[in-house]
């Protein structure tokens, strides 16, 4: 697959919200090919920037460029909070959703491999409702892996649910989505030392990032690593040290 | 309280009505052009089976085509407001003024107009019943959740696919609660049409036993009537939760 993972460049990006700053004159960058994390409060404007990426928020003052300089838009594929399954579809016409709405061919053994690699060979054609929370959210990772995009962004996509399923949820994301540019938002320190290979913080009011320096050991890394604990015990008192100000 | 299922409440209200119906002709000696006994309706629905029977399939025929056009002309509206700013503009104050006339004037006109054969009570009924298809339908296509408007663009949908694949689908669950609506309005449609100017049908019978005092005919007609509409409504509402079952779940968004 020549597929290569690009970078992300955010220049000077500012976001109003009722004609107060968000966020201004943000620059940074997120690595491509690794897992990014942008950990942050609720409110500070991350699901915002990660919509100006996806290009579902239009950008008025800034830029956001990738490398090389094709068009953002047709390289990334978005994960929200909510699986956002269609009811209607059973769980491979939701994976094959994408193939349909820009009506290309579905590709149905690509599908059935993603649904065996996240483990639900044997739901392949129930409905969402007949799903367990965590069983959909893998649906919406197949899905999201269906479409074979080089950059991946994701909005606390489990934020959701329960902490074993979140964990289960951790480890297929690290191993499925490994060498792509994935940009993951959350509020949790723990979710960013496991899985982060280029973290950021977002913080303040306007908020600012921050750079996390890297955590040891390769990602999905154990509950248990010494470094894992560590560095989400400084990472919290870093991010209740910058939003008391 | 304990909760009882309706296959069990409803036969149980009829005989309870009718037994009410019943006590109230004997005691208080209603003369029967007033209000016959529900014995003498029987009689009447017995001698006038036929009649009755051929009656309300025209009036059938009727409210299921002025159904079927009615739901047509409602999605097709709902289509066009949603896709064209300019029509939504435009179209929305003339289909509230089409509702703001009461449909009883309207129909000498639409006799007048269309005859007094079938196709005047089609009009009739399709008129009554495209608005609340147009308007739940139209209601359903503008709350796409945002979610899946956003996942759609982010996966490059054209504008119509995105139409075709999620906000349609997505829509159906308030189209089926409009059709619902229409359903049990629709016989109102033809039977108005009928009462106006009609040779045949159970508005055209239902007159005709008025102006002759025949009470007992027109209260079978009238049973006949209720019984189209329930089961109509009933028909449309189980093919609905068949056919759409994720309206349920369409609902918690």
């Amino acid at each position: 697959m020549p597929n290569i993972s690009p970078p992300i460049y955010i220049h000077d990006l500012t976001l109003n919200y009722q004609n107060k700053p968000v966020f201004s004159k943000l620059n940074t960058t997120f690595q491509g090919g690794v897992f990014n994390i942008l950990l942050g409060a609720s409110g500070v404007g991350k699901s915002s920037l990660l919509k100006m990426i996806a290009g579902l928020l239009p950008i008025s003052e800034g830029q956001i460029t990738c490398e090389p300089t094709a068009s953002l838009t047709s390289q990334i594929s978005y994960m929200a909070q909510q699986d956002l399954l269609m009811p209607w579809a059973t769980v491979i016409q939701n994976v094959m959703l994408g193939s349909k709405l820009r009506k290309e061919k579905q590709d149905k053994s690509k599908a059935l491999h993603i649904l065996e690699q996240v483990g639900l060979s044997n739901v392949v054609h129930q409905y969402p409702s007949q799903l367990s929370g965590g069983m959909r959210q893998r649906a919406a990772l197949a899905r999201t892996l269906y479409e074979d995009r080089p950059i991946i962004l994701m909005d606390e996509p489990f934020s959701a649910l329960d902490s074993v399923s979140r964990s289960k949820m951790q480890d297929y994301t690290a191993q499925l989505l490994h060498g792509k540019t994935v940009i993951l938002i959350t509020h949790d320190p723990f979710e960013a030392c496991r899985l982060g290979e280029n973290i950021q913080i977002l913080v303040g009011h306007p908020a600012q990032i921050h750079l996390i320096p890297s955590i040891q050991g390769s990602i999905p890394r154990h509950p248990d690593d010494i470094h894992v604990q560590q560095a989400q015990a400084n990472l919290l008192n870093l991010l209740i040290e910058k939003s008391a100000i | 309280m304990p909760s009882f299922p309706l296959y069990f409440r409803i036969p149980i209200l009829i005989i309870g009505l009718l037994l009410l119906w019943q006590g109230i002709h004997l005691f208080l000696n209603i003369p029967p052009y007033l209000l016959p006994s529900p014995y003498s309706v029987f009689i009447a629905f017995k001698d006038n089976q036929v009649l009755l029977w051929n009656s309300a399939l025209i009036t059938f025929n009727e409210t299921i085509l002025g159904l079927i056009s009615g739901c047509g002309l409602g999605i097709l509206l709902a289509l066009m407001m949603s896709l064209i700013p300019f029509v939504r503009q435009w179209l929305m104050p003339i289909i509230l003024i089409s509702q703001s006339i009461p449909t009883f004037a309207l129909a000498p006109l639409l006799v007048l107009w269309f005859g007094f054969g079938i196709s005047s009570k089609v009009v009739m009924a399709m008129i009554m019943i495209f608005f609340p298809v147009t308007s739940a339908f139209f209601d359903g296509l503008t709350r796409t959740p945002a979610g899946w408007i956003e996942l759609g663009k982010t996966m490059n949908a054209s504008p119509l696919r995105q139409l075709l694949y999620i906000r349609i689908p997505a829509a159906l669950p308030s189209f089926a609660s409009g059709l619902r609506i229409a359903a049990a309005i629709a016989p109102i449609g033809a039977v108005v049409g009928e009462w106006v100017g009609a040779s045949s049908g159970l508005g055209f019978l239902m007159q005709n036993a008025n102006n002759r005092f025949q009470t007992d005919l027109m209260f079978a007609a009238l049973f006949l009537l209720s019984l189209m509409t329930i089961c109509l409504w009933g028909a449309v509402t189980i093919a609905t939760t068949k056919l759409i079952p994720w309206a349920e779940d369409t609902r918690e968004f």
